[in-house]
């Protein structure tokens, strides 16, 4: 007979693939509901011509050219919202740790703050703020890189802070110097290393937010890629539910490769 | 002197218990005997099995083949919770939100004792243990030997038919450590129930226990009093784990090994003879400074009355052995020294 | 310069930034939800929030938010349970806390697609449960661009969010107190009613307030799910923005704003209380 705690182990296993095999059901169901309807042809056929636009870009521009922008726009406004959210929580969180650690509240609170302030809520806020980065540097739907920047920061911080508690920046950065390095040796040869998993993890979660990001370019009438997509809805369903289940898989893919980040992180560190 | 009863303890018997994980055989047919009332410790190095046999022993884990008998009954049945036995984990066992006292009465209160009855056992068991003020601390509030403290507390609040300790020591500083290792052998013997330990500290272990059982791949290499095991060890691995040894080249032959010119008794008989190892103590090397010898002393370490000498042998062998700290002011670095043994009987294994 | 000085040179561009880009909008909606058009203080603007719709506004967003909590936290709690007995490094946790990470912060107009594409009028299922079964299931009216259908979706992002935030206390949970309590004679039951169940407790409320301020700041999927009327606040909000008819509806905008802001920073409080007691237990 078998024993009584592997009979035990065995019920917990069936209990586990029971709960994730009825949710991923409830959960793929209207992923699949999305790809079907991308499909269907007419009568009841099915049909791949969305997915082949999708891939064949010149023919997509000139079919769905509001798609295109928000799709261009989309793609810079990652590029310069993670370029900004790293340049900038960085060196101040580092620098913080290392030479003003009494400011440190204060910054964790500021980074923390835009999870109590919903995006709905902020948007109100940054119209006017707007009106002057439009006087300023004009009114291009890439401007919005500074409030995403904002709206990533609390992830960011987290994922940066978490990388940081985990190696002692001080002595490191003691001994770097007692070695002779400027700070900025100490910065880019000691520091930077030692979290490039922290980095990359919220430059991950930077893009992730980026892609899925609606509110606030809606409500300040800008482009990007979810405002194209909801717009497209109305009109030419098909394509748009298209774009947004592409989206939605390349969102998953990245954090997906993110958790092996972690993992090989973890592994290198047990190794004496 | 506190009013605990005490126990009269039962015997436990493990008969040819095997245990696979995977490719890995972690117990392979073990047999152990544990008298009423007996300490004993499981020794050996980690993945040799020892704490997989105490967790078929509590039932935390199923034995693949073979029996386990507790006072005679065989407990293949009885689910981990009906099985009585107390239990000491390595380290984070207690219940974070309950205070210590608390703790302490979580299996009584199991028990349907009245909560007067299990305050006044709980205080008692504390004072016992030796923590009666930080009753109502709780874990976070306690360091980790006061943890450890409350954790057999716990266990032993019970009455449990068998102690279980699984490496209790060995989360914690060298000082609390041994300060605690003592206090479990008085507790222990004050309350008279038979215990099983688990450890990979030898020291410990000898220090102890009753007996000791040396493990290694799932087998019993050998059982004894901790002093049988030190003087007279069965096998190499036994002579190896347990204390130090000097690995010396030897000839054996039909009576006995000739080592380093001196000839040694042999202590297990199943070594072919010819060229062996010889495992030499170094409380059985003795030193004499000798400007004509032809070893070296290298290196010298104080340990108190005791003293180590490391000497390199003209094939630049190292030999390590133990004098008297008197002696260290005859011996520094660079001595010639003459290197002779004593008569003490040995083990010996075939060349690596 | 002093050393002091040039140190807190340092730090001048993130909170010049965050300054111009959170702390005066945050700012622009405290301040301006007391002002009138005309620029001067007025408490108008508040006490515009005691009309009906407003009301009804809030109150349909707390109880979509708070039935969307409960019940994201109780399947999620259950889905974070059935993980923790994987291996932490196995594909399926893996490829789940992946998948929620996705679903929990990505979700917006997708999922409200995804929805329409499902259960909508020619949704898939709604079609298959039609001619297949001959069950109608907007017999009583299509309630998915309503607040049942709100409730659905919501949950659905719900769900993956709670397996996030609450998947941490339940890898708090060391394999040694169940072994303890067994060794000391409780039996499962017991375990979860006297160690697992209280040590979870704080972690499970804090992580169901959490959730809930999560559903009452969403937006985008009730903006794309939602084309006729404003039933809840966020949406609220986008018509005192966008509509142009009535002057003066920006600072109640605001004022509503402030109102969310208020709900929103207590619950926030709620649960960093909740956290702080979780981390000393479960580290």
């Amino acid at each position: 007979m078998a024993g009584l705690v592997r009979r035990r182990a065995r019920r917990q296993a069936v209990l586990r693939w029971v709960v994730v095999g009825v949710l991923s059901f409830v959960f793929l169901l209207p992923l699949f509901a999305l790809l079907e309807f991308t499909t269907r042809g007419p009568g009841d056929t099915l049909t791949w011509d969305t997915w082949r636009l999708l891939v064949d870009w010149p023919a997509l521009e000139e079919t769905y050219p509001v798609l295109w922008t928000g799709m261009k726009a989309s793609f810079w406004l990652v590029l310069l919202s993670v370029a900004l959210t790293l340049v900038l929580l960085v060196p101040t969180v580092v620098w913080v740790r290392l030479r003003l650690p009494r400011l440190r509240r204060l910054v964790e609170f500021l980074c923390l703050l835009p999870l109590t302030i919903p995006a709905i809520v902020l948007v109100v806020g940054l119209a006017p703020v707007y009106a002057w980065v439009v006087y300023f540097v004009g009114g291009s739907s890439v401007t919005l890189f500074l409030a995403y920047t904002i709206l990533a920061l609390p992830f960011a911080y987290r994922a940066i802070d978490t990388g940081l508690s985990a190696i002692d920046v001080r002595t490191l950065a003691e001994a770097a110097r007692s070695l002779g390095a400027g700070w900025l040796t100490v910065m880019w040869r000691v520091v930077l290393p030692n979290i490039r998993s922290a980095v990359l993890s919220a430059a991950f979660l930077t893009v992730a937010l980026v892609l899925g990001e609606f509110t606030i370019a809606s409500l300040l009438n800008r482009d990007n890629l979810q405002v194209a997509i909801n717009q497209l809805g109305k009109s030419s369903a098909t394509i748009s539910f298209a774009v947004s289940l592409a989206a939605l898989v390349l969102a998953f893919v990245l954090l997906y490769l993110l958790s092996f980040v972690g993992r090989r992180r973890r592994r290198e560190r047990s190794v004496p | 002197m506190t009013t605990t009863a005490v126990s009269t303890g039962v015997a436990v018997r493990l008969e040819e218990v095997s245990r696979r994980f995977g490719t890995v055989q972690a117990l392979d047919g073990l047999d152990l005997d544990l008298a009423p009332g007996e300490l004993v410790a499981l020794l050996g190095p980690s993945g040799c099995g020892k704490t997989t046999a105490l967790r078929i022993l509590a039932g935390l884990e199923d034995a693949d083949s073979g029996r386990i008998l507790v006072g005679g009954k065989d407990v293949a049945g009885v689910p981990v919770n009906r099985r009585d036995m107390g239990m000491v984990f390595q380290a984070y066992s207690l219940f974070p939100h309950l205070t210590a006292a608390e703790n302490v009465e979580f299996g009584l209160r199991l028990r349907r004792q009245s909560a007067a009855a299990r305050r006044r056992r709980a205080l008692e068991m504390l004072e016992l243990v030796g923590i009666g003020t930080h009753a109502a601390r709780f874990p976070q509030q306690l360091s980790g030997g006061q943890q450890q403290r409350v954790a057999l507390a716990r266990a032993l609040a019970i009455q449990p038919q068998v102690l279980l300790l699984d490496e209790p020591l060995s989360a914690l500083d060298a000082k609390v450590r041994l300060q605690l290792r003592d206090e479990i052998r008085r507790i222990q013997l004050e309350v008279g129930t038979t215990t099983l330990f688990v450890t990979h500290d030898q020291e410990e272990a000898l220090a102890l226990a009753d007996r000791v059982g040396v493990m290694q791949a799932g087998r019993l290499e050998q059982i004894g009093s901790p002093e049988d095991i030190y003087r007279n060890p069965a096998t190499p691995f036994v002579a190896s784990f347990v204390g130090l040894s000097n690995r010396l080249a030897g000839v054996l032959g039909a009576d006995g090994v000739s080592v380093l010119g001196t000839p040694l008794p042999v202590l297990n008989a199943s070594v072919a003879p010819g060229p062996v190892e010889a495992l030499v103590r170094p409380e059985s090397v003795d030193l004499t400074a000798d400007p004509l010898a032809d070893a070296r002393v290298v290196a010298v370490s104080f340990l108190g009355p005791l003293a180590r000498v490391t000497v390199s042998l003209p094939d630049e062998t190292l030999v390590v052995a133990q004098v008297s700290s008197a002696r260290l002011a005859d011996l520094p670095p660079g001595t010639a020294v003459r290197v002779t043994l004593l008569p003490i009987p040995v083990v010996v294994s075939s060349p690596r | 310069m002093s050393r002091r000085l040039r140190d807190l040179l340092g730090v001048v561009p993130f909170f010049v930034f965050v300054g111009v880009f959170l702390v005066i909008p945050t700012l622009v909606v405290a301040i301006g939800a007391f002002l009138g058009d005309d620029g001067r203080a007025t408490l108008d603007n508040v006490t515009a929030l005691a009309d009906g719709y407003i009301v009804q506004a809030f109150v349909r967003s707390i109880v979509l938010s708070a039935v969307t909590a409960i019940l994201g936290a109780v399947i999620g709690a259950l889905l974070g349970y059935a993980l923790v007995t994987a291996e932490p490094d196995s594909t399926v946790r893996r490829v789940v806390t992946s998948a929620c990470g996705v679903l929990a912060q990505f979700g917006g107009v997708t999922l409200a697609f995804a929805f329409m594409a499902t259960i909508g009028l020619s949704g898939f299922v709604t079609l298959f449960l039609r001619d297949s079964l001959g069950v109608d299931i907007f017999a009583g009216g299509v309630w998915l661009y309503d607040l049942p259908g709100l409730v659905l979706v919501y949950t659905y992002f719900q769900i993956p969010l709670m397996v996030i935030v609450f998947l941490p206390a339940l890898d708090g949970i060391r394999p040694q107190w169940r072994e303890a309590t067994e060794s000391l004679g409780g039996s499962t039951w017991y375990y979860w009613r006297r160690v697992a169940g209280p040590l979870l407790a704080p972690a499970f409320i804090g992580s169901t307030l959490l959730l809930f301020a999560n559903a009452f700041s969403a937006y985008a999927t009730a903006a794309a799910l939602v084309s006729q009327g404003s039933p809840i606040v966020p949406l609220q909000i986008r018509s005192a923005l966008t509509s142009e008819v009535l002057l003066g509806r920006e600072n109640v905008g605001k004022a509503m704003a402030l109102g969310m802001v208020v709900v929103v920073a207590v619950v926030m409080a709620l649960y960093a209380l909740l956290q702080r007691r979780t981390s000393r237990w479960l580290d």
